[in-house]
């Protein structure tokens, strides 16, 4: 058995997610190539090379890539997969996008957002935003699969293995990138955060998201967001958690006007503690808080950040 | 242009799923159901499409039991124009819907094909890219704005750092994210109206498709309880148990 991961990056840096898909990979077999597609990727190979178990890096470094577009990349895919018994990538909204067109054209059914590997044909996912863990097993001669982050621990780091460069150019015909506007942040990234303080739409505008800074300076969190939130457009929509946005389980969970709507929880129940702010004693969210404090936030968020 | 847009009948989302006392499967018995919130966002699209004159045709697609033919009635109400039921009592996967639908859209060759991105029951986000891949189209996943101009779509698309703008060549696929839009409420003269609308039923096992599954279904749990938590008075409290107790911040 030998496992193919799509390394995930961004700009030609090596996030963080790769590093947990290496983790889910080493639960199915000991070999295991990491695939750095895109353009001026030096650096997210040498990273890549890092990560503990790899054994080989394939880097493809083309100006075609540089979008990770997902014509073309699942093409890239599919001409290295007949060596590979599993091909798995991270369930981030890059990995989504590209891992079911590899399935499609391998003629495979995937298996999207694995939560653990029970062998190598069987795995655990959650289903109905969280409210039930189905344990499935794969059929199919070839798996694809996509991981969710944030239930692997990311390994460690080795001295870096052999790295592969294969040039190799695949144009999209039919689709073609425009433009990207990316949210600029100082602060850590939502999935990767050992802290995270979430506003809903009980911080009534976009200024008032500003009370949350002060506390994330000093927990070093990132600030996340409820679909409401995103929704009245307070903030942009990649802070949303959630069963449709970003899946965190950080260290400690901040809910600041926030119900706890089946699907906000789905994205933040595994958390290791959650607290919860909210003015309203019957709102769910206090049922899966590990601390509740009924009270107004706008009261409640001056005096934490002066606390700690 | 033609629109066709594939719909889902599912839990309705304010309904929490429990799981069967045997584990092996969710219970749907006396469950509220309802159109996949996704799906009727794609049915929103493709009628304001259709409002704009961009759009010429609406074609919903349900693949399931008899009973999802309910749901492409409230597409019809909601401005569809014509709906095609593929029936089957089979329990199929993602790659196997997007054969199905591959083949309707080569029946009916519509030049846009709008999907949710997310069943919320299954939680895949796949059938989309998959019918792109077999219909060799070029796909716009998780759109939360779409622009058909000429020949070509733009499609602007969530994305974890951001929002990415991609320009796509027609004929294609697009995927819907929860801001595209804000899907109408169906009026009650055009429910009655959807009644007279065109159903057409095509058994699934007609069209030549392999369903053999490809994924078994070994068990489902419920997920693991957070034990119960304490209720604290006081800001200095909680920065207390936060220190002392769970010790998460120093
Ligand atoms: C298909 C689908 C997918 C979805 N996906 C997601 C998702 O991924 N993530 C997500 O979050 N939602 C998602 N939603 C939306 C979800 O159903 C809820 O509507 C949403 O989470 C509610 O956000 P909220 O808790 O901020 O707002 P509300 O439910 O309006 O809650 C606001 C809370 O703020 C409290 N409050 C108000 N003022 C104050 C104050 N001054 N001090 C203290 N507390 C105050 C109130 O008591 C209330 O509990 C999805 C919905 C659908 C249909
Ligand atoms: N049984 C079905 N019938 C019609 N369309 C479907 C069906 N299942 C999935 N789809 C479409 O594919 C989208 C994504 O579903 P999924 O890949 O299951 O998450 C849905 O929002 C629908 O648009």
């Amino acid at each position: 058995m030998s496992v193919l991961v799509i390394a995930e990056h961004e700009n030609g840096v090596l996030k963080p997610e790769t590093a947990k898909v290496v983790a889910a990979a080493t639960k199915i077999a000991s070999d295991i190539t990491v695939l750095v597609a895109g353009h001026n990727i030096a650096e997210a190979a040498n990273h890549s090379a890092q990560i503990a178990g790899v054994q080989k890096v394939v880097a493809v470094d083309d100006a075609s890539f540089e979008h990770q577009l997902a014509e073309n990349t699942s093409e890239l895919v599919v001409e290295l997969a007949s060596d590979f018994s599993h091909i798995l990538f991270s369930a981030s909204t890059t990995g989504k996008n590209i891992a079911p067109r590899v399935a499609a054209l391998l003629d495979k059914s995937q298996i999207s957002e694995i939560i653990d590997v029970i062998d190598a044909d069987t795995f655990k996912r959650p289903v109905y935003a969280g409210n039930a863990i189905a344990t499935v097993k794969s059929l199919d001669s070839q798996k694809v699969i996509t991981v969710r982050g944030s239930a692997f621990d990311a390994v460690e780091t080795q001295a870096a293995c052999d790295i592969e460069d294969r040039s190799q150019s695949i144009a999209s015909q039919v689709s073609e990138f425009v433009s990207i506007e990316q949210t600029e942040s100082e602060r850590p990234e939502l999935t990767a955060a050992p802290v995270v303080i979430s506003g809903g739409r009980g911080m009534q505008n976009g200024e008032n998201f500003a009370l949350l800074n002060g506390i994330a300076d000093k927990l070093g969190a990132a600030i996340g967001a409820s679909r409401a939130a995103v929704d009245a457009g307070f903030v942009p929509n990649d802070m949303q958690v959630g069963q449709t946005g970003k899946i965190v389980a950080p260290n400690l969970y901040i809910a600041v006007g926030i119900s706890g709507a089946i699907q906000h929880l789905a994205g933040m129940k595994d958390s290791k503690v959650i607290v919860a702010i909210n003015k309203d004693p019957e709102a769910p969210i206090f049922q899966v808080a590990d601390y509740g404090l009924v009270a107004d936030l706008f009261d409640a968020l001056p005096e934490l950040e002066q606390a700690l | 242009m033609k629109v066709l847009v594939p719909i889902k009948r599912v839990i309705d989302y304010n309904v929490k799923a429990r799981v069967k006392s045997d584990n092996s499967d969710v219970d749907l018995s006396n469950v509220k159901m309802a159109i996949n919130p996704f799906c009727e966002i794609a049915v929103e699209e493709a009628v304001r499409l259709k409002e704009a004159g961009t759009a010429t045709e609406v074609i919903a697609v349900s693949i399931g039991d008899k009973a999802c033919q309910e749901q492409l009635r409230t597409a019809l109400a909601l401005g569809a124009d014509k709906a095609i039921h593929i029936e089957t009592d089979a329990k199929l996967e993602s790659l196997h819907i997007a054969k199905l639908l591959a083949k309707v859209v080569e029946q009916e060759t519509p030049e846009l094909v709008i999907l949710g991105k997310q069943s919320i029951d299954s939680d895949n986000n796949q059938t989309g890219q998959m019918l792109a891949a077999l219909t060799k189209r070029a796909q716009g996943t998780f759109a939360s704005k779409v622009v058909v101009e000429g020949d070509k779509v733009q499609v602007t698309r969530e994305v974890d750092g951001g929002l990415q703008t991609v320009s796509l060549s027609l004929p294609a696929v697009v995927t819907t994210d929860l801001r595209l839009n804000e899907p109408r409420y169906a009026s009650l003269p055009n429910i009655m109206k959807a009644k007279r609308k065109p159903l057409d039923v095509i058994a699934a096992d007609s069209l030549g498709v392999d369903l053999a599954p490809r994924i078994e279904l070994v068990k489902v749990e419920e997920p693991a309880k957070r034990s119960g938590g304490v209720m604290v008075e006081s800001i200095e409290e909680l920065v207390n148990k936060l220190k002392t107790e769970a010790k998460v911040i120093s």
